[in-house]
């Protein structure tokens, strides 16, 4: 099959596959250090007219450097040439699709990016009297009321810059919870399929983690879970649908084989995607709940960052929540308050604001019928995409799964020898982001599949048939994939001379 | 509604179809159906986006941005030049729409961008290496104390009382779970004093903010000797834009430096998303928090640039790695690469000294209004002063902000009682302010005469 044939009678030349982006060529790009010539400059200043005095007279000389500490020293021409041609280099989800697992690697509306940017929200300073920023203020209330009603919580915390630091925030919420009721427990729970943050944000919070095994349906193995439990137990993570995609239909007895012990139900919100208008958190019986908004609610993710994390709460948890928080006042107007027993601060301000102001924008445009909407289309293209590709990369699960699909290579590298990752670099070649490889870690030779809702049917078909020539190249000609990819800016690198021989930074080149 | 959806009707049934299913409820069928929503959620309908622009437009209308007024307010959070040639280069829509570049053949620009950003922090710094940002000032201090203690194997922290309130108070929510002992050490006279401190418990790590809260510049060395006395590490918060002319801290002793990069190109954004900026010592590096890029060749020898030593970091050690973060602030420490990069060494070294000249400027015409004086009259203000006004700040701030400036942040409404160690009968008449290369002598002389008004 090429490129052109498409199966289904569906129309060529899909707008998902970015295998048409122009490059001049491959030589690296020079770094910004490169590229400097002493006495070059680009940065204008505003004339203010404030006299000026060296610094030697206002500063005592052992403070001071004897020369600037070295920057680069460009044009703006060359500025400008320079990153743009390192964006030349880099995949987007503006670029072609996305399907990493676990990622939610949706289209990010440009509305979000415009409102971030006005006046009256980007150029606030965050120390500004609440009575000149009830704008503000009236934002974060209205974004808490809305998290609170999509997840089924009763108060939230903005504050936490992203999914890892609302699950540190989350675990000192039940630590705050259990010590006022004069408890102390040791353990939490975290199925051996969670992400790796769940464990290490439950070192950090102090507790010991006991880790329950997935059962053969892909999900929490509700016997050993029973038998883990007791009043050591200061509560249980879960991703629900978990990292294999699937919905942990048991939700409602293990909650309460949890609350039975006293322990406490966190919800890891990374698959949130999966149930918006379907089903809530706190009517699966959590109680503490974060949301990564750059996945959800579409906030783009900078290239690693910045997200959002806000953590929402059942109404036994509230009063722990971090502060001082948004509020409105008996008058009608906004303030700042801190619950009675709050753990405390936990940003240097209020959360990522403008991540925020970009989460409650595309709620308000979605509202209630299209925040269904998305996670109808996101389940219904996963589901698509895993029965599409089933002959050939089956999944790990045999059955309907939600935002996400996992499918194991395992036969694949049994009867050709080529891995996940291989397929994944392969697929570069087609003009796709790869899938998640090798996670969960419970699945062998796992690669994750998450289309969001955001893909067309036309992108679907056209990943599929790529997937599907990858696989019949991988029986004909093996060692192609191992050598892929051959049409990116680079190819496979070292990482082991990376780590051996450590250069992070251009002044420690030898 | 159109939303961004592109499914047609006809395609949704295809792929029903597909799947054998009639409906989209089916899909969920994994999902008890008591525990479903019934009804819908109870929010708004969607909104088309010019009207949800509406809404937010009339959020913005509601608040006093720098733009509209004049910002006199610093802390950690300041009114830096931001030009279009850094706000074009840092929104394209490559940096802003990428994940963690997990696939480095198609994350060469990222990768990059980020290790040109280290290799400025690690320079600011005066260290060997900087990794790839932490969430904000107040986090990378979490970090640093983590990684200090665990670097020590001693949990007893010293920490200066003219650290940011904020990033103490962070440190201190964070140190529920670690059991961390943060003891507080106070200003005397603006510097830090640790002679009181009780060393029968020997400290691990020794944290001093330099320029500190209230912009005065700390006896590095002193610290440093501190450090040695007990054989504990040396954390120091240190002011990025500052660290271009001053002596850096590394190269004053420090172990970890810390900072908040928000000045470098990230608008003021109501607090975030900022920057946290981390660097440290190569002994260190096993302990270091968060993702690094390294360099190094692909298979055809090209230069190329991966994400490495990540053994450390929580999606592999998991339980045991060095710290849970795994998103970052990319974004922001992209477009610090730029905004230096567009600096360049004499712009930043520019920007330092007028944000002095302008400070002490603002310092010395408002110390002539009767009834205004400074809080630490023995020293130049490094990037902040404290102003002691004759009555309550806040309403001082009030009457300011209906002259169209934002004068400064009320000491006492963001700190704690015993932070700064700011006498207990001055600290809610104490306003601290900040004056960037952006104000002029106008709008300082103008400020002042609003100033004269609003303490009488």
């Amino acid at each position: 099959m090429t490129n052109g044939e498409l199966t289904r009678g569906l129309q060529a030349a899909p707008g998902g596959r970015a295998a048409s982006i122009p490059l001049m060529g491959n030589e690296s790009e020079p770094t910004i250090f490169e590229l400097s010539v002493p006495g070059r400059s680009a940065y204008q200043l505003r004339t203010t007219g404030i006299p000026q005095k060296p610094l030697s007279e206002l500063f005592a000389a052992t403070d001071l450097a004897a020369e600037p500490v070295a920057i680069a020293e460009v044009s703006e021409r060359d500025l400008v040439a320079h990153f743009t041609r390192l964006s030349h280099r880099q995949f987007s989800v503006d670029l072609g699709s996305y399907p990493l697992g676990s990622c939610t690697m949706k289209y990010n509306p440009k509305v979000c990016d415009m409102v971030a940017g006005l006046p009256g929200l980007a150029d606030v300073h965050p120390g500004t009297p609440a009575p000149l920023i009830q704008g503000w203020l009236g934002l974060m209330v209205e974004l808490e009321e809305t998290l609170c009603e999509i997840t089924g919580m009763t108060a939230a915390t903005l504050q936490p810059s992203a999914g890892a630091a609302g699950e540190l925030t989350g675990l000192l919420l039940m630590s705050a919870y259990h010590e006022a009721r004069g408890e102390t427990r040791t353990r939490i729970l975290i199925p051996d399929s969670a992400h790796g943050t769940n464990p290490a944000s439950a070192t950090l919070g102090g507790y010991d983690v006991t880790t329950i095994p997935t059962d053969e349906r892909g999900l929490v193995d509700l016997e050993a879970l029973k038998a883990s439990l007791d009043t050591d137990v200061a509560g249980i993570m879960l991703t629900n649908p978990n990292t294999a995609g699937l919905f942990e239909e048991d939700i409602a007895e293990i909650a309460a084989a949890v609350h039975e012990v006293g322990g406490l139900l966190y919800y890891d919100g990374a698959n949130l995607n999966a149930i918006l208008g379907v089903v809530r958190p706190g009517d699966m019986g959590f109680d503490i709940i974060h949301m990564n908004l750059h996945k959800t609610f579409a906030t783009p993710h900078g290239g690693g960052g910045p997200g959002a994390g806000p953590v929402a709460v059942s109404a036994r948890v509230a009063e722990f929540l971090p502060g001082p928080k948004a509020k409105r006042n008996d008058d009608g107007s906004f303030g700042w308050g801190t619950p009675a027993h709050s753990i405390g601060r936990v940003h240097g301000w209020h959360g990522n604001a403008l991540v925020l102001a970009r989460a409650l924008t595309y709620i308000k445009v979605h509202g209630s019928d299209g925040l269904r909407r998305v996670s109808e289309r996101a389940v219904l293209n996963a589901n698509w995409l895993r029965k599409r590709i089933d002959s050939f990369l089956p999944a790990a699960h045999d059955r309907m799964c939600m935002h996400e699909v996992v499918v194991t290579g395992t036969e694949l590298k049994r009867e050709t020898g080529v891995k996940a990752l291989d397929v994944a670099k392969r697929l570069l070649e087609e003009g796709f982001h790869a899938p998640t490889v090798y996670f969960p870690l419970i699945i062998d030779e796992a690669l994750m599949f998450e289309p969001t809702e955001t893909e067309s049917l036309q992108t679907l078909e056209s990943l599929a048939s790529s997937l599907e020539r990858i696989v019949e190249e991988a029986k004909v000609t093996p060692e192609s994939l191992h050598a892929a990819p051959r049409t990116t800016p680079v190819r496979r690198v070292d990482e082991a001379r990376a780590a051996r021989t450590l250069i992070p930074t251009e002044d420690a080149r030898s | 509604m159109p939303d961004y959806t592109p499914h047609t009707p006809e395609e949704i049934d295809e792929m029903l179809a597909f799947l054998g299913i009639e409906s989209e409820v089916e899909l969920f069928a994994a999902i008890p159906l008591a525990l479903q929503v019934a009804g819908g959620l109870a929010l708004p309908q969607g909104m088309s986006e010019p009207d949800v622009t509406d809404a937010m437009l009339a959020y913005a209308a509601k608040n006093a941005g720098a733009s509209s007024f004049v910002c006199f307010a610093g802390g950690g959070a300041y009114d830096h030049e931001i030009p279009p040639v850094v706000k074009a280069l840092g929104s394209r829509s490559e940096f802003v729409t990428a994940y963690t570049p997990y696939q480095p053949e198609v994350a060469q620009g990222v990768l990059q961008a980020i290790f040109e950003y280290q290799t400025l922090i690690a320079r600011l710094a005066g260290l060997p290496i900087a990794n790839a940002s932490l969430y904000d000032g107040a986090t990378s201090l979490v970090e640093a104390v983590n990684l200090a203690v665990a670097g020590s194997r001693r949990a007893t922290v010293w920490m200066s009382a003219g650290v940011h309130p904020h990033w103490r108070q962070t440190v201190s929510t964070f140190a529920r779970g670690t059991s961390h002992n943060i003891v507080d050490a106070p200003l005397i006279d603006g510097r830090t004093d640790f002679s009181g401190l009780d060393s029968s418990e020997a400290p691990g790590v020794i944290v001093v903010g330099s320029p500190n809260y209230l912009g005065v510049i700390e006896d590095l060395d002193a610290v440093r000797a501190l450090c040695d006395q007990h054989g504990a590490l040396m954390v120091v918060a240190a002011d990025p834009v500052m660290s271009s002319v001053l002596r850096t801290a590394g190269s004053r002793g420090a172990d970890v430096v810390v900072g908040e990069g928000q000045p470098f190109g990230t608008p003021l954004s109501f607090g975030g998303p900022y920057l946290g900026l981390f660097a440290c010592t190569s002994e260190q590096i096993r302990r270091l928090p968060g993702r690094l890029v390294g360099e190094t060749v692909d298979e055809e020898g090209r230069r190329a640039f991966v994400t490495t030593l990540r053994a450390r970091e929580q999606d592999i050690r998991r339980e045991k790695a060095t710290s849970n973060v795994c998103s970052n602030q990319t974004l922001m420490a992209v477009v610090a690469a730029i905004q230096l990069a567009w600096l360049g060494t004499e712009g930043l070294a520019e920007i330092a000294t007028r944000c002095v000249n302008a400070t002490r400027y603002l310092a010395e015409q408002v110390t002539t209004i009767e009834g205004v004086r400074l809080l630490l009259p023995n020293h130049a203000p490094a990037r902040d002063v404290a102003v002691v006004v004759p009555l309550e700040a806040s309403l001082v701030l009030e009457r300011l902000g209906e002259e169209g400036f934002l004068g400064g942040l009320a000491i006492e409404s963001l700190t704690q009682e015993g932070d700064l160690s700011i006498d207990p009968d001055l600290r809610s008449r104490t306003i601290l302010m900040s004056a960037t290369e952006r104000r002029t002598k106008k709008e300082i002389d103008d400020f002042v005469r609003a100033l004269a008004k609003a303490v009488v």
